[in-house]
């Protein structure tokens, strides 16, 4: 290595692996996996806000977590969106396909998508 | 995709209470519930809570799971990893009560930590030390980087000087100055040492840093080689740290591969390179220049000063020798300022300092305060208190070349000019903390045992004074002394401060000189009355059976492992004091209160 540049790239590769360790997450993206959920298809959910979340360069503000049983099993697998000063937002029925939409216009562009919600639709 | 690490303490404590066993389960457990994909096990440095080790953290939560097991694991990974459900039963509680917290508790929330403010520890217990991509990924090496691409030495010297940083080893040199006293030194070779020999009982801030983010100390070392202009560096560290040289072996081997140590150092023209060199443990290889003499492969002694090291060190040439603790403040002034590191701390002691908090204390462990917060917050609210409901009755800092700090002054801010103008030191920041049972005498027996010991021998006041002092010591704790040994223990502490030729010799007095200075009721109780008050001196002891209050049940009699205690069946008891070897063991056992000490 002899260039500032070169450090900074491997700074740049190795930050959001480490982003992981920090508390400093803006929003948190909360996958219900209990037995229900685990059923119902939550572990592709997860995995794809995780790579998701990564692949939109978020992984510095955006905690994507699981959790236990929410409670409303017949509409497994739920997310929750959790974010300071604003209510929490609950995604219910979640398939991968729906990921791409929820970190597009939610968690990029600070819109809730409704469709998905509890309440509007699906449930 | 990887979403969650598995951070498992790799530091000396939780290795020797089995933290390896526990990676072992951790990556039996996800490789059989298939979460290999997802799940990253991440070996770290030192948390800091040693006391309640093995120590887990799942991140992003930031579940702190302590005490874990290899057979706890299965659970933590079925239930926690794959299921998002928290095991509450093995989450830190530090409520102090016995029941199980429920929900999350992340470690930036537990009293221990949210008082911290850690500058030297900030990637212990974060990232891999093993791995310096992830010391890169916390801005490590920019500031080296920093410095040859855009600074003088005369820059570096002028930010760490306005910086206020101070020697963290024990003396409180201001760093900048001795940079500032090396550099102008023409030689052909000059060197940076880092004094890692590290020697006090009960402390064990450097080696910590050293396991958990040896990196941090390689990178401030070559920023002190290219302000004094040296272009070698060796680590001086005990034998005994067998971790600690490992990871630094390691990553002196991977800053090399990088090009961070090594020729022409980002293409600056600026050659660094570095070799460790082990300590085989004698304390007084912790004083510089005989920590110098030592590298050089002579018996640790020291040598007289002037000519002070920064112009004849190490071979005789120009050196600048500072502890691993100071050297881990210099990348982060570098990179953040020193207006950020005045910012903190308090007139002439700028900065955080880290204190291994041992002794009669709840949260045994390492903790990072600003300088100038208070004994009591130290102890009361980081540490947790004093075990058993005992009373606080004094902590000694600096070790055995420190004093004690009694209960009368838990307020004082503790920084390097509070403590001297109390009569004690800081030290390199052991921080050993007694309550009511410990006997002042009898400490400053033991730390002058230690002293007599360690001591070179190559200075009559060191050798024999210190030898003297233990003498007068042992008489006083038989019940053999008298007053004018008091005084006379006075003037000898004073004489072998001022003639000793280095700081062993110049401190050894100084428990002695404290504990005289804050507890000479306790030496005269010694000597006139004959008496321990805190009752730990075993020739100024006696268990005696109060005849009204026993019962006769036998329990004592039973329990005496030397058959001290006879009497019969619903018969008072009587302790034969010609054969008691005053364990104690007696008065634990009694259910009527009837055994007396004093």
């Amino acid at each position: 290595m002899k260039t500032l540049a070169e450090l900074q790239a491997i700074r740049d590769k190795m930050h959001d692996k480490v982003a992981l360790r920090s508390d400093s997450g803006e929003k948190r993206v909360v996958v219900g996996m209990a037995t229900c959920g685990i059923a119902a298809g939550a572990r592709p959910v997860l995995n794809a806000f995780v790579e998701g979340v990564n692949a939109a360069g978020l992984a510095g503000s955006i905690t994507v977590t699981q959790t236990g049983c929410i409670g409303l099993c017949q509409y497994e697998p739920i997310v929750e969106v959790f974010e300071a000063g604003k209510d929490k937002v609950t995604y219910v029925k979640m398939t991968a396909d729906k990921v791409a939409r929820v970190i597009e216009e939610h968690l990029k562009g600070g819109k809730p998508v409704v469709d998905y919600t509890i309440g509007n639709g699906q449930a | 995709m990887i979403r969650t690490h598995v951070l498992i303490c790799g530091g000396t404590g939780c290795t020797s209470s089995g933290s390896k066993a526990i990676q072992e389960a951790f990556r039996d457990a996800i490789e059989k519930n298939g979460l290999s994909e997802e799940i990253k096990i991440v070996q770290t440095g030192c948390f800091g809570l040693c006391a309640l080790g093995p120590v887990v953290i799942i991140h992003p939560d930031g579940t702190f799971y302590s005490r874990v097991t290899a057979n706890d694991v299965p659970e933590i990974v079925s239930e926690h990893l794959l299921k998002g459900r928290i095991v509450e039963r093995l989450v830190y509680n530090d409520t102090g009560s016995d029941e199980p917290v429920e929900g999350n508790v992340s470690l930036n929330d537990t009293a221990f930590y949210k008082t911290q403010n850690r500058v030297v520890l900030r990637n212990c217990g974060v990232i891999n030390p093993e791995n310096i991509d992830e010391y890169i990924a916390m801005d490590g090496y920019a500031a080296l980087g920093k410095v040859l691409t855009e600074m003088t030495p005369e820059e570096v010297i002028k930010v760490i000087t306005d910086s206020g940083l101070r020697g963290r080893g024990g003396g409180g040199f201001p760093t900048g100055r001795k940079w500032a006293l090396t550099a102008p030194n023409k030689a052909p070779q000059k060197y940076v040492v880092c004094n890692a020999d590290e020697g006090d009982p009960g402390a064990f801030m450097d080696r910590s840093v050293l396991e958990g983010d040896p990196h941090t100390v390689i990178e401030a070392m070559a920023i002190a080689g290219y302000a004094i202009g040296a272009t070698e560096g060796y680590v001086y560290v005990r034998a005994e740290y067998p971790i600690a040289v490992a990871r630094l072996q390691i990553a002196i081997e991977q800053a090399r591969e990088y090009g961070l140590l090594g020729k022409n150092i980002f293409n600056s023209g600026f050659d660094f390179d570095l070799h460790i060199r082990l300590g085989a443990g004698a304390f007084v290889c912790g004083e510089e220049t005989a920590l110098m003499t030592s590298i050089e492969g002579n018996r640790g002694e020291p040598r007289p000063r002037p000519p002070y090291p920064a112009v004849k060190g190490l071979y005789q040439s120009p050196t600048v020798e500072n502890n691993v603790e100071t050297f881990a403040n210099v990348p982060q002034i570098i990179l953040r300022g020193a207006e950020w590191f005045a910012s903190m701390g308090t007139e002439k002691s700028k900065g955080t300092k880290v204190f291994a908090l041992g002794g009669k204390i709840k949260h045994t462990g390492l903790v990072e305060i600003p300088m100038g917060t208070t004994l009591r917050e130290i102890i009361e609210d980081i540490g947790g208190g004093i075990p058993n409901g005992k009373k606080f009755k004094a902590a000694q800092t600096g070790g055995p070349s420190g004093g004690c700090i009694p209960a009368s002054l838990i307020d004082t801010p503790v920084d390097y000019d509070n403590l001297i103008a109390i009569g004690c030191m800081m030290g390199s920041g052991g921080l050993i903390v007694m309550d009511e049972d410990t006997c002042m005498v009898d400490m400053a027996k033991f730390f002058l045992e230690f002293t007599v010991d360690e001591s070179c021998g190559k200075c009559t006041p060191c050798r024999v004074g210190t030898k003297r002092l233990l003498e007068k010591l042992d008489k006083i704790t038989k019940g053999n002394g008298t007053l004018k040994d008091i005084d006379e223990l006075e003037e000898l502490c004073y004489y072998i401060k001022n003639n000793s030729l280095c700081g062993l010799g110049q401190t050894a007095p100084n428990p002695v000189l404290s504990t005289l200075k804050f507890f000479r009721d306790e030496y005269i109780a010694h000597v006139v009355d004959k008496k321990c008050p805190a009752g730990v001196c075993k020739d100024l002891l006696q268990f005696t059976i109060d005849a009204e209050k026993c019962k006769g049940c036998t329990k004592c009699a039973r329990n005496c492992p030397v058959g001290a205690i006879s009497g019969a069946v619903k018969q008072p008891h009587v302790i034969h004091q010609d054969k008691c070897i005053k364990c104690g063991a007696c008065l634990a056992n009694c259910n009527f209160g009837a055994i007396k000490k004093g």
